[in-house]
């Protein structure tokens, strides 16, 4: 159904979060465009109980690379990263291009790649609170600890599945 | 169902509905533009809304909370009363639909039974009183206020909240929210803002958090037969609702419903989400295997809410969906809706449909010409984690379905007859893992995310 812009507004069931789209989690386990930043967190390659937290500001563009323990990323110079990296291209595999663009505000080719992206990004690296992001990683991953219910939860009304292809 | 059941809906609606939809449009106006900053014309709305419950027994909290809006800082108290009025609107238009889709329908609904639930006067948890300070804010600022940091203020009661069974409902709606507004952001620049469904959103929400009065559940046995399923859901829960009647030793089946959800994450979708539900397994097989369900002492809410157990549930004999709507669903009777519940989105009415012809026009890419009437079919509300799809829809010949409003009346399918070979499609098909080899392909390397979380949260939650 394409509703007018005005029955959009007129409507109790329609959809406004984008669809995103299904990707593997292995490399980076975690993204999201949340807080004015595209944040995530990205395994590292060599050991298995590290992490990375990687997180570039939307507009400024100011990027920062720490392990989960707050030490600097080793391969942080005065560009991204290969975690960065990493964790910008799995962004638009989740996201969409345009999406990811358009949040970052980044100057960039209408139908470009993740390179693209971190070609654009006009910010320098500048250490930014590693705990916070991890937190919400830790949050999202508390998820799927969470019990399930029995319970009628009739506000799900509101949340018709809407994803058939 | 033959035409005639439909066509006095699609014709006009009852007496007083459209008026009552603007006034409830005007107030969602005004909430979008924030309660701080009160003019003239935006006065009137309330005025509106105050004299449009005059005589009720809203009447008088509604008129002193309007009064004191106006006059003094903005409470939680006076917004949950106005949240109960502008709900207490779409209850009626609630009314007055679900009314006419039952008389087409030949249909007697019950009366809801008068009980008396006890409202806790406890103090509330703080992540409660946390979460109405956070709705009372938007209010105040109104949706284009909204940044991140508003926004954000709502993640950590609602942690708190969902660690709760008796939050979690409150805590899944705020979530779901909180995605929205956020994705969103900055609201100023949309092109269009979801203005009713956010008010709607919010008035739950209000409603919820001021302490919503729970009701006390009975016990059914017999047999449970399926209709259709229904799948909801938003970034971190997944949940499944199964229509179904339920035969007893005497008197008509009984429309019920039996709902199972799982908490996830967005990056988990598609048929992969049914692996969430495993600890369903009767329930899921008889969705993936068209079975019933012999039901022993199974605890059921006044609303025909079946609280699955699987403890008191054990699967049954094969049990076709088509032939339980074609031969059953007539002399059904429907559940009473608890009163809190009245909103038009509630309705789904569940309809068994053949013999009409699929068309379509600019506004609904597919619709159902019974007769001379067209019924739109809402195609957009097909799961991506079963088999059906817009394309099968087209293609029908029979169709089991619920029966919507959402501003118009619509159709929304649970399940198909193909016109050619009549090979039946349901939502719940891929129950057990999609049947599909391209379908399970995808599922098996989707279920490896679940795998790769569960092994990051072991690694990594318990430190």
């Amino acid at each position: 159904m394409n509703p007018e812009p005005d029955e959009f507004s007129r409507r109790s069931v329609t959809r406004v979060v984008p669809p995103v789209n299904p990707r593997k989690l292995a490399k980076v386990p975690f993204v999201e465009l949340a807080d004015g930043r595209l944040q995530g967190v990205v395994s590292s390659g060599s050991d298995i109980a590290r992490v990375y937290v990687s997180s570039i500001v939307a507009d400024s563009h100011e990027f920062s690379c720490s392990t989960n323990n707050n030490r600097p990323c080793g391969g942080l110079g005065s560009r991204p990263c290969k975690h960065l990296q990493s964790m910008v291209a799995e962004a638009v595999v989740q996201y969409g291009y345009a999406r990811v663009v358009r949040f970052l505000r980044v100057e960039a080719p209408a139908d470009g790649t993740a390179t693209d992206i971190v070609h654009g990004l006009k910010g320098g690296p500048r250490r930014a609170q590693v705990a916070e992001v991890f937190t919400r990683f830790l949050r999202h991953l508390a998820y799927l600890e969470q019990p399930g219910t029995n319970e009628p939860l009739p506000d799900m009304q509101w949340f018709p599945a809407m994803g058939a292809r | 169902m033959q035409p005639a059941a439909i066509a006095p809906l699609l014709n006009e609606p009852p007496a007083g509905v459209t008026e009552t939809v603007t006034l409830i449009g005007d107030f969602d106006e005004y909430l979008t533009q924030g309660f701080a900053r009160p003019d003239a014309r935006r006065a009137d709305v309330l005025d509106g809304v105050v004299a449009g419950l005059a005589g009720t027994p809203l009447g008088r909290p509604v008129a002193e909370a309007v009064a004191k809006l106006t006059s003094g800082p903005i409470g939680f108290e006076q917004l949950s009363v106005l949240a109960g009025a502008r709900a207490a609107l779409w209850g009626a238009v609630h009314d007055a639909l679900s009314a006419q889709a039952d008389e087409a329908a030949g249909r007697r609904r019950p009366d809801w039974p008068d009980i008396t639930v006890a409202h806790s006067a406890d103090t509330p948890i703080s992540a409660v009183t946390a979460a109405r300070s956070w709705l009372n804010d938007l209010a105040v600022l109104g949706w284009n206020g909204l940044d991140h940091e508003v926004v954000s203020a709502v993640n950590q009661p609602v942690e708190t909240l969902l660690a709760s069974p008796e939050h979690r409902r409150l805590g899944l709606l705020l979530d779901g929210f909180a995605a929205e507004l956020r994705a969103c952001l900055p609201i100023a620049t949309l092109e269009r803002i979801p203005t009713r469904r956010w008010a709607d959103l919010w008035t739950r929400a209000v409603l919820l958090a001021s302490g919503h009065p729970a009701a006390e559940a009975g016990t059914v046995t017999g047999r449970f037969l399926p209709l259709g399923t229904e799948i909801l859901e938003h970034g971190t829960v997944f949940q499944v609702r199964v229509h179904g009647l339920l035969e007893t030793k005497d008197g008509p089946p009984i429309q019920v419903r039996a709902s199972v959800a799982a908490s996830k994450v967005d990056t988990i979708l598609g048929p992969a989400c049914w692996r969430l539900l495993s600890a369903h397994g009767v329930l899921l097989t008889a969705l993936a295997e068209h079975r019933a369900v012999t039901l022993t002492d199974m605890p059921i809410l006044p609303g025909g809410e079946l609280l699955w157990d699987e403890d008191h549930a054990a699967i049954g004999d094969e049990a076709d969906p088509f032939a339980t709507a074609r031969v059953r669903l007539a002399e059904s009777v429907p559940a009473a809706v608890p009163p809190l519940e009245r909103h038009p989105v509630a309705l789904a009415h569940p309809v068994f449909l053949e013999g009409y012809k699929v068309g379509g026009d600019e506004r609904h890419p597919v619709v159902f010409e019974l007769g001379d009437v067209s019924l739109p079919v809402a195609v957009d509300r097909l799961p991506d984690s079963g088999p059906l799809n817009g394309k099968l829809v087209s293609g029908s010949a029979a169709c089991i379905g619920l029966l919507r409003w959402d501003g118009e009346w619509l159709l929304q399918p649970l399940a198909v007859l193909a016109k050619r070979k009549g090979t039946a499609v349901h939502t719940g098909d891929w129950a057990k893992g999609p049947t599909d080899p391209k379908a399970q392909k995808a599922e098996a390397k989707a279920a490896e995310s679940v795998n790769v979380l569960r092994e990051r949260a072991g690694r990594l939650l318990r430190k």
